[in-house]
């Protein structure tokens, strides 16, 4: 019980923030029409790219030889994430805008 | 790791641009949800990550440590850009659903690595504090689980929308899952109960736990049919944002914290409408339910009736309205632009055509949109089923293009049907319905459909851009 107290204490702040991410999340997209949904799958995709900072940190504080290729390599597949991501949603989004 | 101890210059302009990166993304995602402002809402998100992405670089601080190895940061993010650019700027338009799932892929490889490498950095001091169970410790598991869950079953899903992986079904998987999953917990829990001076003597759990992981994120892909990857797309798409969020949290990074939640939520939402869209319950899908024993009890009545490409054309051309309902067969044959020449030509004709698009027709949900559009098809054209279902009765001649499932009407009549109670697109309320098919193959849900036994229905069978290119010769030569 009081293991669990101390850790509800140590990351109130953290807690706090996923509690109202969530709602936020929830609220942002429960209107979105169908046809958004592909792209909205494709945007968000890109948004959780934001692991590329842990990534950079990891390899921004890394030692040894391997802790360098494993971040480097880290680092690589975030930024597929982050850049594939936005741009393969800017591709989609694109073909919407030259309807008329 | 708590590097809120020294208040400098640097670190108040990085937490401030995490706070705008955060907003960026809100923004970002809450433009992306209307058609007008969504373009502007992507490249908003992307400006966002960039900020954050430069200012982490310049101005993060490890215990009053700045970055190192910039130049291999800033190699591994151009080899990164290079590379995902170009994948992303080549590839068709209908391969796009597995691109979002190897993009979704490759961020969950990167959380499970930053889980891999941080694990042996916990500060034993914590350890001697609390115990192996804290926050740190259970953050770096998290990540390493749900991350690397999400990378094995993205990838199997890329594999199974790109044609090279199969179904693979098996009565006692839910089972098998079901223990692996177990298994994965109790590992979890394992570590964290460990009485050690340091996180070092455990590592090779980690391997174990990633190992497993692994299978467990193939095997929970595997026997998910086809035309339900959407849905696990969507749900692994949600899966990594946790993962992220397992970093923020780790790293005390606020801008982790808040993009990987909000797309750990939205995703899940995403996630349940898709499932709504298609009548089914997200465990039905995770466990597989559907596909293998669906009996129907309606047998299939009456006969098929074919109809010749020029009589089809003959029938398009003299009628007032059309209404065209493209489908997986559709995107399949990449027959989206053939699709709207014809739609031109009955156009010139004063024929009147609509699209009536089913929220989970195509590969996606909304994919039929983005492919109409990529062909030029005019935004007003494509109505919604809700929408369109009241005007079929008036409807001349419905065009069932490679779609079934979603036209069949046993998901209206016949309550021992899987599909019973699905919104489906009411094409028998049309005067004539041309159903253009392979063959009489069944649809994913691998049940009868009796719209093609209907009097009003004739059938074309062959691939969807040969049919379509051949009705739009002998249009043109009416």
């Amino acid at each position: 019980m009081e293991s669990i107290s101390v850790f509800f204490l140590q990351h109130r702040e953290a807690i706090f923030i996923v509690i109202l991410s969530v709602f936020l999340g929830i609220e942002v997209i429960s209107n979105v029409p169908a046809i958004l949904h592909t792209p909205l799958m494709s945007g968000a995709n890109a948004i959780h790219g934001v692991v590329i900072i842990g990534a950079i940190i990891v390899l921004g504080h890394a030692d040894t030889t391997v802790s360098m290729i494993l971040g480097f390599l880290a680092v690589i597949l975030g930024t597929l994430n982050v850049v594939g991501g936005f741009v393969v949603t800017d591709r989609m989004l694109e073909m919407f805008k030259k309807k008329k | 790791m708590n590097n809120l101890t020294q208040f400098t210059a640097g670190i108040t302009i990085l937490e401030v641009t995490y706070v705008i990166a955060s907003v960026f993304f809100i923004l970002g995602l809450k433009m992306l949800s209307h058609p007008l402002s969504a373009r502007r809402g992507n490249i908003l998100a992307a400006f966002g990550m960039g900020l954050a992405i430069i200012a982490t670089i310049i101005f993060h601080r490890k215990d009053g440590e700045p970055i190192k190895n910039i130049p291999l940061i800033l190699a591994a993010i151009a080899v990164g850009t290079i590379i995902g650019w170009i994948i992303a700027k080549k590839v068709k338009m209908t391969a796009m659903p597995q691109l979002v799932s190897f993009f979704n892929g490759m961020g969950g490889a990167a959380a499970a690595l930053i889980s891999m490498m941080e694990f042996p950095h916990v500060d034993p001091e914590l350890i001697e504090k609390s115990g192996m169970a804290n926050g740190e410790v259970l953050a770096i598991l998290l990540g390493l689980l749900i991350g690397t869950v999400s990378w094995a079953g993205s990838m199997i899903a890329y594999g199974k929308l790109d044609g090279w992986i199969g179904d693979l079904r098996i009565k006692s998987m839910k089972w098998v899952n079901l223990a692996i999953l177990a298994t994965l917990i109790g590992l979890i829990a394992f570590v964290m109960t460990r009485d050690v001076q340091s996180t070092k003597e455990l590592t090779h759990f980690i391997y174990i736990i990633f190992s497993i992981a692994i299978v467990y994120g193939v095997l929970f892909v595997m026997p998910i049919g086809g035309a339900d990857m959407p849905v696990v797309i969507s749900l692994l798409n949600s899966f990594t944002g946790v993962a992220a969020a397992m970093g923020g949290f780790l790293y005390n990074n606020q801008a982790m914290l808040t993009g990987g939640i909000l797309v750990g939520s939205a995703g899940t939402i995403l996630t349940v409408l898709m499932c709504k869209a298609m009548n089914r319950s997200l465990l039905n899908v995770i466990v597989g339910v559907f596909g293998g024993g669906g009996e129907s009890n309606i047998a299939a009545g009456g006969s098929i009736k074919e109809i010749s490409l020029s009589d089809s054309a003959v029938l398009l051309s003299y009628s007032k309205k059309v209404v065209i309902v493209p489908g997986y067969g559709l995107a399949v044959a990449q027959a989206q632009h053939i699709c709207h020449e014809l739609d031109e030509l009955l156009e010139e004709k004063g024929v009147e055509v609509k699209y009536a698009i089913h929220p989970v027709a195509g590969r996606m949900p909304g994919h039929m949109n983005v492919l109409l559009a990529e062909a030029d098809v005019p935004y007003e054209k494509l109505i919604e089923s809700d929408e369109i279902n009241p005007d079929l009765p008036g409807t001349d001649v419905l065009v069932v293009i490679g779609a079934n499932d979603v036209v069949n009407p046993a998901a209206e009549d016949d309550p021992s049907s899987p599909i019973y109670g699905m919104p489906i697109i009411k094409a028998r309320d049309a005067k004539n319905i041309i159903v253009m098919k392979r063959g009489m193959g069944k649809g994913y849900a691998a049940i009868e459909n009796l719209l093609f036994f209907n009097d009003k229905t004739r059938m074309l069978f062959g691939d969807a851009k040969n049919t379509l290119q051949n009705l739009v010769k002998e249009v043109k030569s009416l």
